[in-house]
């Protein structure tokens, strides 16, 4: 030591019976490989790695197996030269025993390593202390390396210290917990690499001084430790500190505060205060990672507790099942048996031993039930206090517990319950034997179980504000469309109305007929809407609950009564202007007059005619209004159609005057008009059946059917007399 | 008399410096649309599910600040008819059974992909748009984004949408609360403890 260091204390803390000889008398030992190793892609904080190997691939040692997803995460390597066996979903080292995906790897022996070399040799630089940070950070990154302490957070995110200016690395040698010696031993065994580590990591952080906490139950390590700083040369920029005994001094913030004397506040990050904290082991590992580039593929792990014979440090690939390093130990399963990964402090039961050596797991323990007793049931709170004293947090755990254990989670977090570090040093004192901790873990979950609902609630509301949004905006963006072209249409139709005179255009004509079916559409859908309104008006004279509703109604009716009128009027101007259209275009098309272009015309205006009788018989049936509109209209279509009638005649005289002795041509004219004649026959009949009906209902429709029949008699007439004479040709 | 009239002027003119600068305050200080439908919203769950008779979480929230009853949403349930009651002062009731059961574990739906025929039904039907699809094109659920509200199962020609309970992982999992039993007392215990060693 070469600095003076002013030690602090934290309050609280326990002084648990140590249990660490019984692991750290013998140096470490290399595990032997399993038959297969089991690597879950979830060992550190934050996404999981994603498989970048395939079921059946080769894969040598040291090769990246898994590629980090975002930010917070870790890449993961094999282990060991072999075939990827399975990459499937097993049961992991966690305390709630589910399972996640994990790549299994049966080993072929080998231990063929992939390439790799230092960082220094890889960049060809000739002064290694030129590397710049950021290769630094990125080789630590793609080797995999997380906090080795026990939280797995990735050690390249932790450097990553933004605009916080970093003055002091501090190195927790600490292991404060019971049983646990794996850092003691890294200490003793791999000083060098541990100082080594701390170089580089000042190298990155531009800090100043690097402290390494070691608790004074450790001396050998502290001597491992003082004689690597000689040979580094590294008196001046690293202390080794000396720290006492007690339990949760390895915690980060506790031993921040005993060799700074600065609280980590709330919510807060040690480099808030210029400080980053990193575990021995890790350190040992970046050490690994940037001079030989080997990733961090395994650990030491300590096997102990008095169900295993033979205990002591392993050097353990990960993915290694905990029941083969047991086995290794000598494990002799006791009838309550019980295997702890982690301390006894901090650790939790396994479900099984099938389970794998993670980047995190720092101790097997395997107590008997003399040894570490199963927890008695839970008496009464005393309020004793005694907990209180404990915490070294400074928290109030029986505010706590009680608050955790009615569920007042607001409660709990005033009094901070995110600043407990589950230590269990609470639970370790109390006389009732509650299991204080277990209730702030629910808690906690609890409150961030709630925290996501929330945030999910939020964003529900978001999305959901977002459809509303969008369908309102779709929806005006088509009634604005709607409203451009009824814009539109009506504008066409006023310069129409304007245009007829001015310029017979042959372009009106598809315009037209197209603004005439729109017309006619418009004004079915306008008299299905009177229908509808008809109805409900009816039936809100009926109803005497819907009685304020009639006007509302009577006025709807009206308005689209009105809309009808205007459309008819529209469809008259239209149909008007689509005549005018092929008059126009007449002339161009050869002789107006010749017998085939009048007959067309005749046999249209007879089918208009048909058509129009038609709609005045459904007007009488409905005793619609309009039934007087209609008639004249008929009226002046049977005219229509006399008229073509006669030109069509006239013109067919002429044309057998002038080509007497084409009686081929003639002759087709005598079947038509054959034809014509059964028509006409027919058309008579209806006439007459219609008269009689009007007759016996007594409309006031008989006298235009009569005049109708008639007409038709007259037509009937006219056409027996042409086909006599054409018969006669 | 002159002090009665003296004091009359100072407080008819206090009167209207006060009415004049409150006049002011609810005209400059005006709060637009009403406070209490945003903290009502705010606890409902929107799931956006509709069971409460209401098209959705916010004109629930409205028709709860214009007196609606706080007992209709099943997704809430007690926890959130609790937190309603404390925030309107009312007496909190029990849940209406009539809107349907609060149900125990978050549920999201799921597209047995293969049955589906792309009808897009169910998009139409999702109200935060969880749904990814086109026609005639396979449709799923975005997990993260489902509030399980069961709107889409009814549309579905082919019935090929399930709720099925939100799964845990290790990230998602936490400690369950310590079952409590009996809390004895040290000396009943110690008798408990040599009985049954007997």
């Amino acid at each position: 030591m070469t600095h003076l260091i002013q030690l602090h204390e934290f309050d609280g803390g326990i002084h648990p019976p140590e249990n660490k000889r019984q692991s750290n008398s013998r140096p470490i030992r290399k595990a032997s490989l399993p038959a297969e190793l089991v690597l879950p892609l979830h060992q550190h904080i934050g996404a999981p790695a994603n498989p970048v190997v395939a079921v059946g691939d080769s894969v040598l040692k040291g090769q990246v197996i898994a590629e980090p997803e975002g930010f917070v995460s870790a890449p993961l390597h094999a282990p060991t030269s072999g075939k990827i066996s399975a990459i499937e979903a097993r049961q992991v080292p966690h305390a709630s025993g589910l399972s996640e995906t994990c790549i299994v790897i049966e080993p072929d022996g080998e231990e063929t390593w992939a390439e790799h070399q230092g960082l220094c040799d890889a960049l060809g630089l000739e002064h290694c202390d030129d590397i710049p940070k950021e290769k630094l950070i990125e080789r630590i990154r793609d080797c995999g390396i997380a906090g080795m302490g026990g939280a797995g957070f990735p050690t390249a995110v932790k450097l990553h210290t933004g605009q916080h200016k970093i003055d002091t690395l501090i190195l927790n040698g600490a292991e404060c917990e019971p049983y646990i010696t794996a850092d003691d031993m890294l200490m003793r065994e791999h000083a060098s690499e541990v100082i080594r580590g701390a170089q580089i990591l000042l190298q990155i952080l531009g800090a100043e001084r690097c402290l390494i906490g070691v608790e004074d139950n450790k001396p050998e390590a502290i001597v491992a430790l003082e004689g690597a700083l000689v040979q580094h040369n590294e008196e001046h920029h690293i202390d080794v500190v000396t720290i006492p005994t007690k339990y949760p001094s390895g915690g980060e913030k506790q031993l921040i505060q005993i060799l700074t004397g600065k609280e980590v506040p709330s919510g807060g990050i040690p480099a808030s205060l210029g400080i980053v904290c990193q575990n021995v082991g890790t350190a040992a590992a970046i050490a690994d990672a940037v001079d030989l580039g080997r990733p961090l593929i395994s650990r030491i792990t300590t096997v102990t507790g008095d169900a295993v014979r033979d205990k002591g440090n392993w050097e353990v690939l990960l993915g290694t099942p905990v029941s083969h390093l047991l086995s290794l130990s000598g494990y002799r399963p006791a009838q309550r048996e019980r295997v702890v990964m982690g301390g006894p402090m901090m650790g939790f039961a396994l479900p099984t031993t099938d389970l794998p050596v993670v980047k995190t797991t720092n101790c097997l323990l395997a107590p008997t039930e003399k040894e570490l007793p199963t927890n008695n049931p839970a008496m009464a709170c005393i309020r004793c206090g005694l907990c209180a004293d404990a915490c070294p947090a400074d928290l109030l755990p029986q505010q706590l517990y009680w608050f955790s254990k009615a569920q007042e989670f607001d409660k709990a977090e005033q009094h901070n319950l995110f600043d407990c570090i589950e230590c269990g040093a609470c639970s370790y004192v109390c006389p009732s034997e509650i299991p204080l901790v277990q209730y702030y873990r629910f808690s906690k979950g609890a409150i961030r179980e709630e925290r996501a609902a929330a945030e999910k609630a939020e964003q529900a509301r978001i999305r959901y504000e977002a459809r509303i949004e969008r369908q309102e905006r779709e929806k005006a963006e088509k009634e604005a469309k709607r409203k451009a072209r009824a814009e539109a249409a009506a504008k066409a139709q006023s310069a129409k109305k304007e245009a007829p005179v001015a310029k017979e255009a042959p372009t009106t004509e598809p315009t037209t007929d197209a603004d005439l079916e729109k017309l006619q559409k418009q004004l079915s859908a306008a008299q299905a809407a009177v229908a509808k309104t008809k109805e409900k008006l009816e039936a809100a004279r009926e109803n005497p609950e819907m009685a304020d509703k009639i006007p509302a109604f009577e006025s709807a009716l009206t308005k689209t009564q009105d809309k009808i009128k205007t459309l008819a009027k529209e469809i008259a101007a239209a149909k008007k202007a689509a005549k005018a259209a092929p008059a126009a275009t007449g002339p161009d098309k050869g002789d107006p007059n010749s017998p085939e272009r009048l007959q067309k015309k005749w046999e249209t205006a007879a089918a208009r005619l048909d058509t129009a009788r038609k709609r005045l018989e459904d007007a009488e049936a409905e005793g619609a209004d309009t039934v007087d509109a209609l008639r004249t209209g008929v009226e002046k279509q049977e005219a229509r159609v006399a008229e073509a009638k006669a030109a069509y005649e006239a013109a067919l005289k002429s044309g057998t005057d002038s080509k007497p002795t084409e009686a081929t041509a003639t002759k087709p004219d005598a079947e038509q008009l054959q034809k014509k004649l059964l028509a006409q026959k027919d058309r008579v009949e209806k006439a007459r059946e219609r008269l009689e009906m009007a007759r016996a209902e007594k409309l006031d429709s008989v006298d235009a059917l009569e005049k109708a029949l008639n007409k038709q008699l007259e037509k009937l007439a006219a056409f027996e007399a042409q086909t006599s004479t054409t018969g006669e040709v | 008399m002159s002090t009665i009239i003296i004091a009359i002027l100072v407080l008819a003119g206090l009167a209207a410096i006060f009415g004049a600068l409150l006049g002011f305050a609810s005209v400059r200080f005006k709060v637009e649309g009403n406070p209490v439908v945003d903290q009502v919203n705010d606890l409902l769950p929107q799931t956006q599910c509709g069971q409460c008779g209401f098209p959705g979480c916010k004109p629930y929230a409205e028709a709860i600040a214009d007196g609606e009853k706080i007992n209709k949403c099943p997704p809430g349930g007690e926890s959130t008819i609790q937190a309603l009651a404390d925030l309107l002062g009312v007496e909190p009731e029990p849940l209406d059974a009539e809107h349907g059961a609060e149900k125990d574990v978050p549920m999201v739906a799921y597209i047995r992909e293969d049955e589906c025929i792309g009808c897009t039904k169910c998009i139409q039907a999702c109200p935060v748009d969880a749904i990814l699809g086109a026609a005639k094109q396979m449709h799923t659920v975005i997990v993260d984004e489902c509030t399980g509200c069961d709107l889409c199962v009814e549309p579905c020609p082919v019935d090929c949408i399930d709720m099925v309970p939100q799964s845990t992982d290790t990230s998602s999992w936490y400690w369950q609360a310590p079952t409590t039993g009996v809390e004895l007392i040290a000396t009943d215990r110690r008798s408990i403890t040599t009985e049954a060693h007997a």
